[in-house]
C-alpha cells in the first residue's frame, strides 16, 4: 500500500538539545530519532554535541560516547563494532548503513541519525525486524538435497562453483537494503525484499543443493519476486558492499530461462 | 485491522501495557537522501503516467481532426499557445525518458548494468540523451514549422 506521509502517532518533533562542555574545539551535532515506549509521546530528535577531539572515528563510537557520557537512554543495538554482525544497521546522513562502518569525517554539517526506515520501532534507535526474519525463514536459507551424501566425506564442489556463490554469502542480515527499498516499503507484508532475495539467491547458486527447481517455484509470485523494480536503492546503500539487485535480476532470468 | 503489518505495530511498554509504536521516517527527500537510483526510478513512473496523460491528448487532437473544421483551429489554436508547446515538449521529454531509460531496464533484464558504476553512469547518459532528443526533435520541429 503505497503512503507518502507518516502517521500521525508517528511525526517526528523537536526534542531536547545536550550542549558542548565548554572549551570543546571540535563540535559536532548528532541528530538522533527518539522514541519512550512509556511516555505516550511522538518521537522527536534530540540534538547532542560531542567534542569530536575526544571521540573515535565511526559514528558508532559518537552514539556509545553519547550513551556513555551525556544521556544513558539512548538506545540502539550494537555488538562488533567492525561491520561483520550487522546489529547497529541504521539511517545516517540519509542512507541506510553501519554505524561502525561509517566515518563521520565523511558527513558535511550535523549528523541525523534515523532508525532503520519504514519500521516499527521498540525504542529510539531498534526498529522490529520480526518480519524480514520471519521472511528470511520462509526461503528456507539450509543447504537442502535429494541424494544421499558421499559416505566418506563432505559433498565436494569445485573451486569454480564455489566463485558462484562469491558476493553472496558475505551478507550479514542487517536489512540495510530491505529497508532502503521502497517497494519494501510500501509491499512488504508480501514482497521479501532485497537481503532475503539475495539469500534465496544464494542457495539457488550454491552447486551442492539440489532444490532449485522448488526454490524457484517458491518465489515464482508477482510479490515476493516482482515487486522488485530494480530501483537499486539495495545495491546503492549496501555496507559490505554486495549486489542484492544483481542476485534478483539473476533470479528473474533463471525464471525465464527454465520455460525454455 | 486495515493491513498485516498494522499487528507488528503493536508492542509493549516497561510496564507490559500495549502501545501503538510509530513507524519510522522513509520519505525520499525528507529522512532517505534522493540518489540516483531512485530519483531515475521515479521518474520512469512519472514520465509513464505523462505518456497516459499525453496520449489522451492526442486523441483528443484526432477527434477535433475528424469533427469539423472549426474544432481542429481550435485544437490547433492551443497546442500552438505557450501553454500548448509547454505540453507537447513535456510530453515528447516523457517519450523519450521512458524509452532511454526502458533500453536501461531491458540491460538490466538481461543481466547487465548492475554494477554502481554502472549504473550511475547510464543514469547520466539517459538523462542527457533524453534531453538532446527532445532539443533535436523540437529544433527540428520549429524549423519545418
Amino acid at each position: 500500500m503505497v503512503e507518502f506521509t507518516l502517521p500521525k502517532n508517528s511525526k517526528v518533533g523537536k526534542g531536547k538539545t545536550y550542549k558542548a562542555a565548554a572549551g570543546a574545539k571540535r563540535v559536532k551535532s548528532f541528530n538522533i530519532y527518539r522514541w519512550n515506549p512509556d511516555d505516550g509521546k511522538n518521537p522527536v530528535t534530540d540534538t547532542y554535541e560531542v567534542d569530536l577531539d575526544t571521540c573515535g572515528p565511526m559514528v558508532l563510537d559518537a552514539i556509545i560516547k553519547i550513551k556513555n557520557e551525556i544521556d544513558s537512554s539512548l538506545t540502539f543495538r550494537r555488538s562488533c563494532r567492525e561491520g561483520i554482525c550487522g546489529s547497529c544497521a541504521m539511517n545516517i546522513d540519509g542512507t541506510n548503513t553501519l554505524a561502525c562502518l561509517k566515518p563521520i569525517e565523511e558527513i558535511k554539517g550535523s549528523v541525523a541519525i534515523n532508525p532503520l526506515p519504514h519500521m516499527p520501532v521498540v525504542k529510539d534507535l531498534v526498529p522490529d525486524l520480526s518480519q524480514a526474519y520471519a521472511q528470511y525463514r520462509a526461503i528456507e536459507p539450509w543447504l537442502q538435497t535429494e541424494t544421499a551424501a558421499p559416505p566418506d566425506g563432505e559433498r565436494l564442489q569445485s573451486k569454480e562453483e564455489r566463485a558462484d556463490i562469491d558476493g553472496l554469502w558475505e551478507c550479514i542480515l542487517c536489512f540495510c537494503c530491505t529497508t532502503s527499498c521502497p517497494s519494501y516499503w510500501w509491499n512488504g507484508d508480501r514482497y521479501l525484499g532485497p537481503a532475503v532475495l539475495m539469500a534465496a539467491y544464494r542457495w539457488i547458486a550454491d552447486s551442492r543443493d539440489e532444490r532449485t527447481g522448488q526454490r524457484l517455484d517458491a518465489l515464482e509470485d508477482p510479490f515476493k519476486l516482482y515487486r522488485c523494480h530494480t530501483i537499486m536503492n539495495c545495491t546503492q546503500t549496501c555496507p559490505k558492499g554486495l549486489n542484492p539487485a544483481k542476485a534478483i535480476g539473476r533470479v528473474k532470468q533463471l525464471m525465464l530461462e527454465r520455460q525454455g | 485491522m486495515k493491513h498485516v503489518r498494522a499487528a507488528q505495530m503493536i508492542g509493549r511498554n516497561s510496564e507490559g501495557d500495549l502501545v501503538s509504536r510509530p513507524l519510522s521516517p522513509f520519505m525520499i527527500g525528507t529522512a532517505y537522501r534522493a540518489q540516483m537510483s531512485s530519483m531515475t526510478s521515479i521518474a520512469h513512473r512519472i514520465t509513464g503516467c505523462a505518456l497516459g496523460v499525453g496520449t489522451l491528448l492526442l486523441t483528443l487532437w484526432l477527434v477535433c481532426a475528424a469533427t469539423a473544421a472549426q474544432a481542429f483551429a481550435d485544437i490547433q489554436g492551443l497546442l500552438a499557445s505557450w501553454l500548448g508547446l509547454l505540453m507537447l515538449i513535456g510530453f515528447t521529454f516523457a517519450l523519450f525518458y521512458h524509452f532511454c531509460n526502458g533500453i536501461r531496464h531491458l540491460a538490466w533484464d538481461s543481466g547487465r548494468g548492475f554494477e554502481l558504476g554502472a549504473m550511475h553512469r547510464n543514469g547520466w547518459i539517459v538523462l542527457a540523451a533524453s534531453v538532446i532528443l527532445t532539443a533535436g526533435f523540437w529544433l527540428v520541429g520549429f524549423l519545418v514549422w
